[in-house]
């Protein structure tokens, strides 16, 4: 099972990360699911209302507009990502404990070290399993 | 009557209501999940009392969010 995301989508997520610091930032992804693999052709950064280093909300106003513009452009919500600004690209306890979605790509992007990494994770049931990320 | 849900159209029968839908639509842990009809969100409250309609629109939204503070797994 892998998460796969075009070089410019990781791109885009990276410099919404980096643009976020010192705050955690956030958004969405989108693309089709291909056999056990999920396949992203679009990111839609967004804000992190909770403007913290710590936390992340996705809001659901925001959550609402770029679902509308998936179904738009045909395709599917993937999941999530946000970035670990000074942490690394595990899942916390928190991001556990607020995983509700089981059929989600969770993704977390950390720029603790001197090369940012991503990583991606399926939640369920308060378990994190992690998936092959494939940036092309 | 067609409803789309999560982007796909489906039928239903006349007068099923959005928790009627929640459960049909076998959506998990709905606790989280914040139902949009026709781009407006229905508090939890009126789940059972909000009817459909043809033609409507609805979208299950799970709540996200998390954070880097913590014990890491």
């Amino acid at each position: 099972m892998a998460v796969v995301i075009r070089k410019a989508d990781y791109e885009r997520m990276l410099e919404h990360a980096r643009t976020g610091v010192p705050f955690e930032a956030c958004g969405l992804i989108a693309g089709r699911v291909e056999g056990v693999d999920r396949l992203v052709e679009r990111v839609f950064p967004l804000e992190n209302p909770d403007q913290s280093a710590e936390h992340f909300t996705i809001d659901p106003r925001q959550q609402l507009a770029a679902v509308k513009e998936m179904r738009a452009l045909g395709l599917a919500p993937l999941g999530n990502f946000h970035s670990h600004p000074a942490t690394p690209a595990r899942p916390s306890e928190e991001d556990i404990r607020l995983a509700h979605d089981p059929k989600a790509a969770y993704l977390i992007l950390s720029l603790a070290g001197e090369a940012p990494v991503l990583r991606a994770f399926e939640i369920r049931g308060g378990e994190a399993a992690a998936l092959e990320v494939r940036i092309v | 009557m067609k409803i789309t849900v999560a982007g796909d159209v489906k039928e239903y029968a006349d007068g099923i209501t959005v928790a009627d839908l929640i459960v049909s639509e076998d959506v998990e842990t709905p606790a989280y999940v914040t139902v949009a009809l026709n781009d407006e969100f229905v508090l939890t409250e009126n789940h059972a009392t909000t009817k459909l309609a043809d033609g409507d629109n609805v979208e299950f939204l799970y709540f996200m969010g998390g954070g880097g503070c913590g014990v890491y797994k």
